[in-house]
């Protein structure tokens, strides 16, 4: 986490031009299928029912995006699936996830304990203390004695 | 497990958090408000947590650290706005890059049955601070390969 909050502002991605092009579900679809290899405009039109100009429409926010590069090969033109922008979005959302799956894993920690030490509470009357004298904090790390 | 919801839409600064708990909504409010429990979940474990100042009420101010194994400090702090289980909002700034200041609104929704939703709605100055805040970096052990490919897709189905 140290590290993330250490780039915060070293640089200026271009991720948003990626989240732009990942939103649309044609361009994924279109992403999915150029990961099994490279693909002609005419290919990209058969299985997604869209046209030719749309497809290329799309192509071409891609290419933007730095997600594809597009070559010429005899007459067609071949779109070719860029990996490494792909992945730095994948590990930016990954990073992120794993960071907020962390804390919420333990913020469900935290939440089940509580709820067992209110049930434990509600059966044994007065419910045994900690080491910890009794003080005005309504919590503490390990026990708890008051209102609920 | 992917419990939590995340999405980052396109050309706006935003940044929005969801995720349900088996716990009902004044007790994660408890969880949120009071240093003492907030303290057991906040931060990442492997980091100590120090909650030097927490002043939950309208212009009050929090102030904490985490302490990694070698005692580097690292601290945040913000002003809460408001402050009741319907509705959260505070600001939030790390110390290593002032002025960068993000806002947080926080909701507490009950789903019945003792279950709860809680949105974090994370307001950020502008999209490259959104974006270089979770930037690669500190992803060591996050190492989504090329394999995962259909998992983003999925994932990113963001509003355009």
């Amino acid at each position: 986490m140290v590290a993330l909050y250490n780039r915060m502002v070293m640089e200026a991605t271009d991720l948003d031009a990626i989240f732009g092009a990942l939103a649309d579900p044609t361009r994924r679809a279109i992403l999915a299928r150029l990961a099994t290899g490279d693909a002609k405009v005419a290919d990209l039109v058969a299985p997604f029912h869209v046209s030719q100009p749309a497809i290329s429409r799309h192509l071409k926010v891609l290419e933007a995006a730095g997600l594809i590069s597009r070559s010429r090969r005899a007459t067609a033109r071949l779109s070719h699936l860029e990996a490494d922008p792909l992945r730095d979005a994948t590990e930016w959302l990954a990073t992120y996830q794993a960071f907020w799956d962390e804390r919420y894993d333990q913020l469900d920690e935290l939440l089940a304990a509580l709820q067992r030490q209110a049930l434990a509470r509600g059966r044994t009357d007065p419910e045994p203390v900690d080491d910890e004298p009794p003080t005005d904090q309504p919590i503490n790390r390990k026990g708890r004695k008051s209102d609920g | 497990m992917g419990k939590t919801q995340i999405s980052a839409p396109g050309g706006v600064p935003f940044i929005d958090i969801s995720r349900d708990f088996d716990a009902p909504a004044d007790l994660i409010y408890r969880a949120y408000s009071e240093p003492d429990l907030v303290k057991q979940w906040l931060g990442p474990r492997r980091l100590e947590m120090v909650i030097e100042q927490w002043d939950l009420r309208d212009g009050g101010s929090y102030r904490y650290i985490h302490r990694d194994p070698a005692g580097n400090e690292f601290g945040f702090h913000g002003v809460f706005h408001s402050a009741s289980p319907d509705n959260m909002v505070q600001t939030f700034e790390f110390e290593g890059v002032p002025g960068h200041v993000a806002l947080d609104k926080l909701s507490f929704e009950d789903l019945g049955g003792g279950r709860t939703r809680v949105r974090t709605h994370s307001v950020y100055q502008s999209v490259e601070d959104r974006d270089g805040m979770v930037q690669s970096g500190m992803g060591e052990g996050v190492n989504e390969g090329f394999d995962r490919l259909e998992e983003l897709l999925a994932r990113m189905a963001v509003p355009a």
